[in-house]
């Protein structure tokens, strides 16, 4: 199954270039040039040339995009631990590949927690919000692979959310869905709630998982952005597990409620 | 020993005038007006150079080592040369805005040349039959935001109707020290990006304070509902532009001299890429003269807004010993560049203090009702045909969004008698927004100058000084729409970038036509169509202003009527530098008539019969016909053949 898992992996890596080349314009190549009088002046061919990189250059320029949206310390009670949230992503206006990583690390144990990365095609399919789909594959705990179905965009109201919904090589469908939320209270200084919902359709023991909502995140953080790109945060986020979940975290002697300090930096590129 | 290198240091220490051609310094640095010196060959060459704006050191790219560009001034009919080499590692190019050269001589890359190869030197040569103030810049790539741009001025061959006792040339552009592919870049990723004037917090509990919650919360409801900022004014702003007059910001104070009673000539040029500017100059009124390099019969005004390539001359006439400020102040109010005029050189006046942000409104989406129940649209405005300025198939374009809306039909006016060519809108993600009530704005000052207190230019009042040459009514009008999706930052005609393009508008030669514009941003869009002035349809009747770039303001129609003299393939385009370079471009191809290609070459007509496919009878598409060589001759006498081999 990791194999399995890896080898789609690659071949979506393979379609990199592609999805770059695919928006590179609509090449338009012998017979039907949109436009050709300065053939009678120039050579047409270094004509077509030109016209084809200038009419790419105006409009399908393909960028990449780094954001480290947090990258944190969270500390309750005498725990700690380190939280990253990040994407890449490469592409024109319609077409992107997106890459995604979250993960948890407990400074107490010395050890990655959870770590994923998901693989996404990203297609503009409306005015606001992608489609996205691809791999999602979990390093730790357990190195489960996903399909992923997921969407991203702007809500009305600016409310930045992200749902997708996972199919693991073991036959279990979760869903996650996130929303955040920007108050300026300066043109530097902002108040982001966030939230953050888990569902599982079904019982996963053996991720402790009970079905329907399972975990909820709600979280309050003030960022200042010294630059757009660079902006230190500080805020408070409530962890709560629900229902079959929050049974089997007490039966297992945790506390299905806990509230977590948070220090961050947000950063893009 | 008194070496060079030494003397180029002391050259930096003195100060940024010895760096700078004679025209763009300082009554401080000797510069005491324009001398009219023209010439008919220029040499220019493009390359790298060190510049220092604003106290800090950087790189520009430009034309012999100066920002702006040396000045180029000939007389019109005069046949010119211009040799432009490139010492760039990256192809280049110059464009001469606004001037009616032969296409091939206009200077767009993939458009009408190959551009200019590193190394190479390219031979521009053409005359024209046009005075007055004008520009150029590059067309590659966002050079334009690099430095490279100067000014035109072309003096009439016969008796100048604008008098004065002193002229000076100013030249407004914004400068950034980051790469302008990084600012572009910035912009695609997150739009808002250089706005430090958003509403905030405190913004709504003041608002709530003198309008009510109600108002405020339905207000900040209205536009979060459609995502979208009432300070989306200037994507690019203060944050890392420092404004420029003739290279000078605010600190260097660039300063003119005058004498009391004197009149003086402002040519004034907008060579920004992104920064549409409020001109005035406090306690002194401008008269107006001149427009997009034509003359208009003069008017006198306290302030205008200038769109990016728009040029104006005005002629102030100062009668107290005093200082004056010269304010060009960005749109979006987010910075400014302040010169001086004075009796004496060196003298600085006092900025003014920026003033307050300006919030867009519900017209500026191109759906305020008050405005059409209340008939403060401009009757003026509409030209002596009845055009209608409301659009009857409004119900194809309504927005998921606003289908909750209903037009006011009293408001409609009698269709145009011409056919009217309207193309859907390609819908998808690059279109956030259609105007669901586009009106006409040309009565209006712009953006943020409607309560200034004080005279402000509207288009309406235009008039050109010479009746307009053609008085044909169009035989057909084109809409084209301008559309936008900021949030992705996309920018385009007709849903439909640049590098999606297909095919060029057609305009036939010999044609009479109405090109409509509609402006579905929420932004003001400075438009430029290569190679030919417009008549724009603002009431003048017969002396309508003959312009190169108009501003369409947001949720505007308005219309410019063209008569299809040059044939050629032009661009057409937001002169908005990153608007362009995200797509915002089309070309307009003027095809030969089909009776010079008949006269010219027998027997085409069996070769273009397979190609039919525009509904013009009279005309055939020429863009089959790359074997019909030698090229079709042009109107322009002055167009060189010659050029040919000498460019390979």
């Amino acid at each position: 199954m990791r194999k399995f898992c890896f080898t789609a992996l690659a071949s979506i890596s393979l379609c990199l270039p592609a999805l770059a080349q695919a928006h590179s314009g609509h090449g338009t190549s012998g017979g039907d040039r949109p436009w050709s009088q300065a053939d009678a002046w120039f050579d047409p061919a270094e004509m077509d040339a030109v016209r084809q990189h200038m009419q790419a250059h105006h409009g399908a320029t393909p960028l990449a995009m780094f954001m480290l949206n947090r990258g944190e310390v969270q500390f309750a009670d005498d725990k700690e631990s380190g939280v990253w949230d990040a994407d890449f992503w490469y592409g024109g206006d319609l077409n992107k590949v997106w890459l995604k990583t979250e993960g948890e690390y407990d400074f107490d144990a010395g050890k990655v927690e959870g770590a994923e990365v998901q693989l996404l095609w990203s297609r503009a399919v409306s005015r606001y919000f992608d489609l996205q789909t691809g791999l999602r594959y979990d390093f730790e705990p357990d190195g489960i692979a996903h399909a992923v179905l997921g969407f991203q965009g702007l809500a009305p109201y600016w409310f930045e959310v992200d749902g997708a919904a996972y199919l693991s090589e073991e036959g279990d469908l979760t869903a996650d869905f996130e929303a955040e939320y920007e108050l300026r209270l300066t043109q530097r200084l902002f108040l982001q709630p966030r939230i953050e919902a888990a569902f599982s359709a079904a019982d996963i023991p053996e991720r402790n998982l009970g079905s329907g909502l399972t975990n909820l995140q709600a979280g309050l953080r003030l960022r200042y952005e010294i630059r757009r790109e660079f902006a230190p945060y500080v805020g408070v986020e409530q962890h709560s597990a629900l229902g079959g979940t929050a049974d089997r975290m007490e039966a297992a002697g945790g506390d299905p409620d806990q509230t977590w300090f948070v220090v961050g930096i947000r950063s893009w590129y | 020993m008194f070496s060079r290198r030494l003397f180029l240091q002391g050259g930096a220490l003195m100060g940024l005038s010895s760096l700078l051609p004679a025209w763009a310094r300082s009554a401080s640095d000797g510069n005491t007006g324009l001398r009219p010196a023209t010439a008919t060959e220029f040499n220019l060459s493009v390359g790298r150079f060190p510049v220092h704006i604003d106290g800090r050191a950087g790189e520009a790219v430009g034309v012999n080592g100066t920002l702006p560009a040396p000045l180029i001034r000939f007389r019109e009919g005069d046949e010119i040369t211009l040799n432009v080499t490139n010492t760039l590692e990256e192809d280049t190019s110059l464009h001469w805005h606004g001037l009616l050269v032969p296409f091939q001589m206009d200077g767009v890359p993939g458009v009408t040349f190959p551009g200019i190869r590193p190394g190479e030197t390219f031979t521009y040569r053409y005359a024209v039959p046009q005075s007055g103030t004008y520009w150029y810049h590059s067309h590659s790539g966002l050079q334009e935001q690099q430095g490279h741009y100067g000014p035109i001025i072309i003096d009439p061959h016969h008796h100048d109707p604008i008098a004065f006792d002193r002229e000076y040339v100013l030249v407004l552009s914004d400068w950034t020290f980051e790469n302008p592919y990084r600012v572009f870049a910035k912009l695609k990723k997150m739009s808002d990006a250089y706005n430090y004037q958003q509403r905030t917090v405190g913004d709504f509990l003041a608002d709530a304070k003198a309008r009510g919650l109600g108002a405020a919360w339905a207000d900040r409801a209205m536009w979060g509902q459609m995502r979208m900022s009432p300070r989306d004014i200037a994507d690019v702003t203060g944050a890392t532009y420092h404004y420029l007059i003739n290279g000078h910001a605010t600190a260097d104070n660039w300063n003119g001299v005058f004498q009391p009673g004197e009149r003086v000539r402002l040519r004034i040029i907008n060579a920004s890429s992104m920064t549409i500017f409020n001109v005035r100059m406090p306690g002194l009124p401008m008269t107006i003269v001149a427009a997009d390099g034509l003359n208009v019969q003069p008017l006198e005004v306290d302030e205008f807004q200038m769109g990016v390539a728009e040029t104006y001359d005005v002629i102030v006439q100062p009668t107290e010993d005093r200082a004056f400020a010269f304010v060009a102040e960005s749109i979006d109010r987010s910075g400014q560049a302040v010169a001086t005029f004075g009796p004496r050189p060196g003298m600085r006046a006092e900025a003014p203090a920026l003033r307050a942000v300006p919030t867009l409104t519900m017209k500026d989406m191109g759906m305020d009702h008050g405005a059409m129940d209340h008939g403060s649209m401009d009757m003026a405005a509409m030209d002596q045909s009845g055009h209608g300025m409301m659009d009857h198939d409004m119900e194809d374009h309504v927005d998921h969004d606003m289908s909750g809306m209903k037009m006011d039909h009293s408001a409609v006016m009698a269709e145009a008698t011409w056919p009217v060519e309207k193309k859907d809108i390609k819908r998808g993600p690059g279109v956030a927004n259609v105007a669901m009530m586009p009106m006409s704005r040309l009565d209006e000052p712009g953006i943020g100058l409607e309560d200034v207190g004080h005279r402000v230019l509207r288009y309406s009042q235009l008039r050109s000084l010479a009746r307009n040459p053609d008085l044909r009514p169009p035989g057909r009008e084109v809409e084209i729409h301008l559309t936008s999706n900021m949030e992705r930052y996309m920018w385009s005609f007709d849903g439909v970038k640049f590098s999606e393009v297909t095919e060029a508008i057609v305009f036939h030669e010999g044609e009479r036509l109405r090109v409509t514009l509609i402006n579905n941003t929420m932004m003001p869009h400075p438009i430029h169509l290569h190679g030919m002035f417009f008549d724009l349809v603002n009431g003048g009747g017969d002396h309508c202003p003959r312009k190169h770039t108009v501003i369409v303001k947001p949720g505007e129609k308005l219309s410019f009527d063209v008569s299809a003299d040059h044939v050629g393939d032009w661009a057409f385009h937001c002169h908005l530098l990153y608007h362009m370079h995200a797509g915002m471009m089309q070309v307009v191809s003027v095809l030969p008539s089909k009776d010079r290609m008949k006269e010219k070459y027998n027997g085409m007509d069996d070769m273009h019969d397979g190609h039919e496919g525009h509904d013009m009878p009279e005309m055939h598409d020429m863009h089959e016909g790359h074997d019909m060589k030698p090229p079709v001759e042009m109107d322009h006498s002055t167009m060189d053949h010659g050029m040919h081999g000498e460019m390979k």
